[in-house]
């Protein structure tokens, strides 16, 4: 065994052993329940990565075959309740990602033809187009108030019945666990790696024998694969689906979480999907202003850090390798004290203008709406750090040059 | 039966052509930059609250004035700092930055103006029916709104094709780097392009506003059809994008109006299905149900089958 494959058969395991290690040191009702949202959107993020990351396909309509696979599982659970089918509910994901394959295959044989903008319209049109319909052909999609089903009607496996949600978490991270190795081997073989060729450049690709459109199309199945796993895992964790889970917001919030984490890094959207759905979690509670955040977050990501969250940590390899790492942890805390004390007092302000009470609750304070210096102090607040962030940044500049421009040390 | 052609044609060319306004600078933009405006229907949507906004002051017309400039301003400034800093990443990373901001403005709309529906009004001197025909009224707004984007069109049309501005825009368009050797400050003509196709587009948002009702949402519904109006009329062109409008606002005004569907058909036919069927839902499918679907459907099979468009000249 060679020494990096020892080393990537390490981070599997630890990858594992942090997935089934987590619902032990979390154990209430709502961890379970805000991991259980993670694994299903650890598996989608990464298959929406598929296509987005490593083939170039902007897609807005990634949610219909998460969709898709999602009714398709309520239906099962259906069958089995009226008892006209009976097998362990292990295997509704597998029957997600078939139909999520089989939409992708439909899809894919017209929408490949082309990456870039019309890729991009034609998964808009199709996403509006079954949205739309899913509203229509209310007998299965239950219309705007969704399908339901029970997860309990299955046989016992091992003699579990899934009744709690830890179990249908292990259920969770088992499907996830295989789905993000068998996406990483994916990227490894000949398809995976043509995806990324056309990507880059489709016409050099053709010059060497490969048909773009067949590179795209296996990845556009593959991705609608694996969305469709992660609905069907959906259908079990909820048992429950509506016409939201396969319309243009659930494209969108995929979308975000790849980005923000980062594309073309295979971490990236484990990281990003990890990351919002906690964010969802923790802010959604507190404030109704967290999609505005996530705007804005998302918006910046785009326009500063277009690698997202792994892109960011991967600026620093060459620092590292160098070892003038430390020549930055200063310029950094100088610049990331005042942008902190900025957006803390920029979003008291934005919370104090939205606070329901006549006083506001916001890091430990107690803020009254009707008083001025609740509303001067944060502005001082906000204008002090703007300025002291904005004085930072050259010398930011500076150190990061200068971290990248040393001579790497020899080695000998 | 003739009262109701002759409404469900004025209705879808009131629709029609407000669909056009947006439409128009979306693809004006589109052959100037190549990069379709996501968030284009979201300053149409800016252009309703501002006005909205400006007329609890100063009235309806201070605001059909000053709102689109507000929002071609804006439109000026999210072209100058954002997306000429994502121009350098290709184009979908361009896609992408407008669909985070069409995400962002609606939260923004949400934020300054609450998640309700806003009561802004037509003005009162345009409260009025302008005729009666078969004893239904037609509204002087919507002859108003009617005015409005037929004058929007053919100055659009003049200022590009007959005037000097026109010419150096086109220039731009297709020779940028030559256009710039001759003395005109290309990113300049964009950024003001952009603004404009803006401006465009909150005007639009003014004169619907009172119509369509102006609330967080608007965007969202408007925005995916005008994206397949620019399509379907080919990206790029001016006259595809009127055809496409004019089809996809009649297209929807006669789906809504005709009272046939499926089990018409099917009576037609003298076929006669047992209820309570799987499908059931397919064969009392009615037009008017199929109506929000229609513009999709019209988008994907044009890109399969005529991915240039109507009348455009380019994939």
């Amino acid at each position: 065994m060679s020494k990096t494959l020892k080393a990537k058969a390490g981070l599997w395991g630890g990858y594992l052993a942090v997935l089934l290690l987590l619902p032990q040191c979390f154990d209430s009702l709502l961890a379970i329940s805000i991991l259980n949202q993670m694994t299903i959107a650890i598996i989608f993020a990464l298959s929406y990565n598929m296509l987005l990351g490593q083939g170039g396909m902007l897609s807005f309509g990634h949610a219909v075959y998460f969709g898709l696979g999602g009714f398709l599982a309520v239906h099962a659970l259906l069958l089995m309740e009226r008892g006209s089918a009976s097998f362990p509910i292990v295997f509704i994901p597998l029957l997600g990602g078939l139909t999520g394959l089989l939409a992708g295959v439909f899809v894919g044989s017209f929408s490949t033809r082309k990456a870039g903008t019309t890729f991009a319209m034609i998964s808009l049109g199709i996403g509006e187009l079954v949205a739309a319909s899913s509203l229509i052909l209310a007998r299965f999609f239950g219309g705007e108030a969704g399908i339901s089903g029970d997860r309990t009607f299955g046989p016992p496996l091992f003699g579990i019945e899934f009744l709690r949600d830890v179990e249908i978490y292990y259920l969770g991270a088992g499907w996830t666990f295989l789905a993000t190795l068998c996406m990483y081997l994916f990227t490894r073989t000949p398809a995976g790696r043509m995806a990324n060729a056309v990507r880059d450049n489709p016409e050099r690709a053709e010059f060497i024998g490969y048909s773009a459109r067949w590179v795209r199309f296996i990845s556009f199945c593959a991705a609608g694969a694996f969305a469709g796993i992660a609905g069907g895992l959906f259908a079990l964790n909820y048992e429950f689906l509506t016409d939201e889970n396969l319309n243009l917001a659930t494209s969108g919030r995929v979308l975000l979480m790849a980005y923000i984490g980062g594309l073309g890094f295979f971490i990236g959207p484990i990281i990003g999907a990890v990351l919002l759905t906690l964010m969802n979690f923790l802010l959604s509670n507190y404030t109704e202003l967290w999609l505005l955040y996530l705007g804005i977050v998302f918006v910046l990501t785009v326009l500063f850090l277009p690698r997202g969250c792994a892109g960011f940590v991967m600026m620093h390899e060459s620092a590292w390798r160098r070892g003038t790492l430390h020549l930055l942890a200063l310029p950094y805390l100088l610049t990331g004290l005042p942008a902190l004390l900025f957006v803390l007092a920029a979003v008291c302000l934005a919370e104090l203008s939205h606070a329901t009470g006549p006083t506001l609750h916001y890091l430990g304070l107690s803020l009254a709406r009707d008083s001025a210096l609740a509303w001067a102090g944060p502005a001082l607040l906000a204008a002090v750090g703007w300025i002291l962030t904005a004085r930072s940044l050259p010398r930011l500049r500076e150190a990061w040059e200068r971290a990248n421009a040393a001579e790497p040390e020899r080695r000998t | 039966m003739p009262e109701i052609l002759v409404f469900a044609t004025l209705n879808g060319l009131v629709t029609g052509l407000l669909l056009f306004m947006l439409a128009s600078g979306l693809t004006v933009i589109f052959s100037m930059m190549g990069v379709l405006n996501f968030a284009h229907a979201s300053f149409y949507m800016l252009g309703a609250y501002f006005a909205y906004s400006i007329s609890l002051w100063f009235g309806y017309w201070t605001g059909l004035i000053v709102a689109p400039l507000l929002v071609g301003a804006l439109g000026a400034l999210v072209e100058r700092y954002g997306l000429r800093r994502v121009h350098q990443q290709g184009h979908v990373a361009e896609l992408v930055f407008t669909f985070g901001l069409a995400f962002l403005i609606e939260e923004a709309v949400q934020f300054f103006w609450g998640p309700e529906t806003r009561n802004y009004q037509a003005p009162e001197l345009l409260d009025f029916p302008l005729f009666t025909l078969f004893g239904q009224e037609f509204s002087a707004y919507r002859g108003f709104m009617l005015a409005i984007s037929m004058s929007i069109f053919l100055g659009l049309y003049h200022t590009l094709t007959r005037s000097r501005v026109g010419l150096v825009i086109q220039a731009a368009i297709t020779h940028p780097q030559m256009t710039a050797q001759l003395g005109h400050n290309v990113p300049l003509i964009f950024t003001m392009v952009f603004g404009v196709g803006t401006a465009l587009a909150g005007l639009a948002g003014v004169i619907a506003g009172p119509v369509l009702t102006t609330f967080p949402g608007m965007a969202l519904g408007l925005g995916s059809i005008v994206f397949v109006i620019v399509v379907i009329g080919g990206l790029g062109s001016l006259q595809g994008a009127l055809l496409a409008s004019l089809l996809i606002g009649l297209l929807q005004s006669y789906a809504i109006a005709a009272d046939v569907g499926v089990p018409d058909l099917l009576a037609m036919l003298g076929v006669e299905f047992p209820g309570d069927h799987p499908l059931d839902d397919l064969w009392t499918l009615h037009l008017a149900q199929v109506a929000p679907v229609l513009p999709f459907l019209l988008l994907v099979l044009v890109l399969v089958f005529r991915p240039k468009g109507l009348l455009g000249k380019r994939e």
